[in-house]
């Protein structure tokens, strides 16, 4: 699906990502953990095609497709999601002309008609059902005036109606309480298939609690210092990074 | 500061004097003085305070070297028409009967100014002094004719009234259009204003309209502005509210070379309002520039500016908001807003709120905002699929809904809708 190599990225003078390598193959759910600023949002945003910034170095291969020779819309539309740490506001664009819009772009990239009236609908109506989105919601103007948890599962919601192939969450689950948390992994997990993929990004062990991995990755200084199954998730909720941190520490004395 | 005088008021009198009609409806001790006052003041130019960023005197010397008058007459407007409203057409200002609707509607008379009995035509010039402005001296001067609407007393019109005023020439001209509109006591009106200028050659249109809003009485009205490239035009409205009396106006400004609107109010009595919205698109090398004025005389009135521009390439919005509250106009409510998005960097807009507030029980306040559209949000639309071009007219669409959303004519406000979303 997925394959990232050699990933370097900076921002200004600074370099975030210092040599970033994996590979994600369809159907498998990967976590990137990590203490702050360890460079996992900026992974999120780099894979996403933001453009403050600079990748210096490595390539992504993306389905066959060199991901950062494409433009963000792009990659959307070439079966890219990004679920957002921070949802933009947009007051006056409905969710529902955005929805609408989006998918009939990235219809048209792939030469397909404009859905239905009558089609579009009935998919909306299904998959805020999945995140348990007040109808409302999606009427209103784009997270203008929605709490945490709501602009979160609006997250989920695009994911479900854009039907992405590979999905990244930056911190879905920060800011989240429990019942909140339930809902946007079932529906990520009502989502999960042989075709597709997941990147969850996260602080915590909680939210691998109900979307469980196939592996884990940690992300320090800009580079994956360790790999395994779900199991080091759980070694890290008990341990914390201060065993990595020493090592890494030790390795650059 | 007093302008620096130029010839162009000269050269613009003589060209146009020997095909004006005469005016007769206006006492000749004021056609001397209009003429008087444009002859000593001139076409203001950027040295007039209230001309600053726009330099009608340079636009005349630049544009207007060769006004030969050659008007056209026109034969069909029907694609302008909205279905729901009686249409008056005004061609050249000259209001045409033959293109206009039957006047059917119940409360509501049309009069042309020189069938006015003596008393009426003192309405005439009555909010418009001649020695206030050049172009209301100008107008008053050679707008040989023109036409007093008046709803009557009690009459709620049943339907809107688009009057539709047309500029049309083949070659470089200058128009004077003119009208009295007047609402009797507890009289309700909708009056749509639509500017348009068709032919080949460019037209500079001078409109003036006094609109007096009487007891209890409501106007709703809307300006839509879309001349195009060959159009220049300053558009003035001399407002005067009566107590308990409400002013609404949306001016929405989709093109035209040259853009000066004068809008001026005065809240004459107690418990009145005003409201004015204004939306404006400028490109190329555009000027759209929006004068407003709210004096408050009198003590209990509200008025409520919102004023939004979207400037592009080499263009150039300005919105200069005067709130004037007098000694005698205690319990004052007044606000103003300006927000602009510039899409270039050789995009200008220059805003001015003006208060000046001599009572001490008022609540007055006024907020500008000048940006760039928000690239955040360009981002996030991005990541989900949409394209630059189609996310910024998301966007710019959003920007300007808060304006358009003013607009309860559904017909006029899908029109410029659509119109506004093909400018973008």
């Amino acid at each position: 699906m997925i394959t990232i190599k050699n990933l370097h990225a900076s921002i200004g003078d600074k370099e975030i990502l210092k040599g970033i390598n994996l590979e994600i193959k369809a159907g498998e759910i990967h976590a990137i953990m990590g203490p702050n600023g360890s460079g996992k949002s900026t992974l999120a945003s780099v894979l996403a095609g933001r453009e403050d910034y600079e990748v210096t170095q490595g390539e992504v291969i993306f389905n066959g497709k060199n991901l950062l020779d494409l433009a963000a819309e792009d990659r959307a539309r070439e079966g890219l999601f990004l679920a957002f740490q921070y949802p933009v506001e947009i007051p006056g664009v409905s969710n529902i002309n955005f929805l609408k819009t989006a998918l009939n772009e990235i219809r048209a990239y792939h030469g397909q008609e404009e859905m239905p009236a009558k089609d579009f609908l009935a998919l909306v109506k299904e998959k805020q059902k999945l995140v348990e989105l007040d109808g409302k919601l999606t009427n209103r103007s784009v997270n203008e005036g929605f709490s945490g948890g709501e602009k979160k599962r609006n997250e989920i919601f695009q994911m479900a109606m854009l039907n992405p192939k590979l999905a990244v969450l930056d911190e879905t689950d920060s800011g989240l309480d429990i019942d909140a948390l339930r809902i946007v992994a079932t529906g990520v997990n009502a989502l999960k298939s042989k075709e597709n993929a997941f990147v969850v990004i996260t602080h915590y062990q909680r939210l691998l609690d109900y979307i469980v991995p196939d592996f884990v990755h940690i992300l320090y200084n800009g580079q994956i210092v360790r790999s395994g199954g779900k199991e080091l998730a759980l070694e890290l909720e008990a341990k914390g990074y201060d065993e990595i941190k020493k090592q890494f520490e030790s390795l650059e004395k | 500061m007093i302008a620096e005088k130029s010839n162009t008021a000269q050269l613009i009198i003589d060209k146009i004097s020997s095909s004006a009609e005469k005016v007769n409806f206006i006492d000749n001790d004021q056609l001397s003085k209009a003429l008087l006052y444009l002859e000593n003041k001139g076409i203001p130019n950027n040295k007039h305070e209230d001309y600053k960023y726009c330099n009608i005197d340079g636009i005349f010397k630049k544009e207007f070297r060769n006004i030969e008058q050659k008007l056209n007459s026109v034969t069909d407007v029907a694609q302008y028409k909205l279905k729901d409203a009686l249409t008056l057409v005004v061609v050249n200002g000259n209001y045409s009967e033959s293109l206009s609707d039957k006047l059917i509607l119940k409360g509501l008379h049309l009069t042309a100014f020189s069938n006015l009995d003596k008393e009426e035509k003192k309405l005439i010039g009555c909010l418009a002094n001649v020695e206030s402005d050049a172009f209301i001296a100008l107008n008053t001067a050679f707008s040989g004719a023109g036409f007093h609407l008046k709803i009557a007393d009690n009459e709620q019109l049943q339907m809107p009234i688009h009057i539709l005023y047309v500029s049309s020439a083949n070659s470089e001209a200058l128009v004077n259009p003119r009208n009295v509109i007047e609402l009797g006591k507890n009289a309700e009106a909708t009056i749509i204003e639509e500017q348009i200028c068709i032919g080949t050659g460019k037209v500079f249109t001078n409109f003036l309209s006094e609109k007096f809003v009487g007891e209890n009485a409501k106007l709703t009205s809307y300006t839509f502005q879309n001349e195009g490239a060959n159009g220049f035009s300053v558009n003035t409205n001399q407002v005067t509210i009566n107590r308990y009396g409400k002013y609404d106006n949306t001016t929405v400004t989709l093109s035209g070379a040259l853009v000066r609107n004068n809008h001026n109010v005065v809240l004459a009595a107690q418990n009145c309002q005003a409201h004015l919205n204004g939306l404006f698109t400028t490109r190329n090398n555009q000027l759209v520039d929006n004068h407003t004025l709210m004096d408050h005389q009198m003590p209990n009135c509200e008025s409520n500016e919102l004023y939004k521009g979207i400037i592009t390439d080499k263009s150039t919005g300005v919105f200069n908001g005067k709130i004037y509250v007098r000694k005698d106009a205690q319990k004052t409510n007044a606000y103003q807003s300006s927000k602009n998005i510039l899409l270039s960097d050789d995009a200008t807009i220059n805003t001015k709120p003006q208060l000046e507030i001599y009572a001490d029980d008022v609540k007055c306040s006024h907020g500008t905002s000048t940006g760039k559209i928000d690239e955040v949000a360009v981002f996030y639309l991005n990541a989900r699929g949409i394209g630059r071009e189609s996310a910024k007219k998301l966007l710019l669409n959003a920007f300007a809904q808060e304006v358009i959303n003013k607009i309860e004519v559904d017909e006029l406000k899908e029109k410029i809708l659509n119109l506004f979303e093909n400018e973008l």
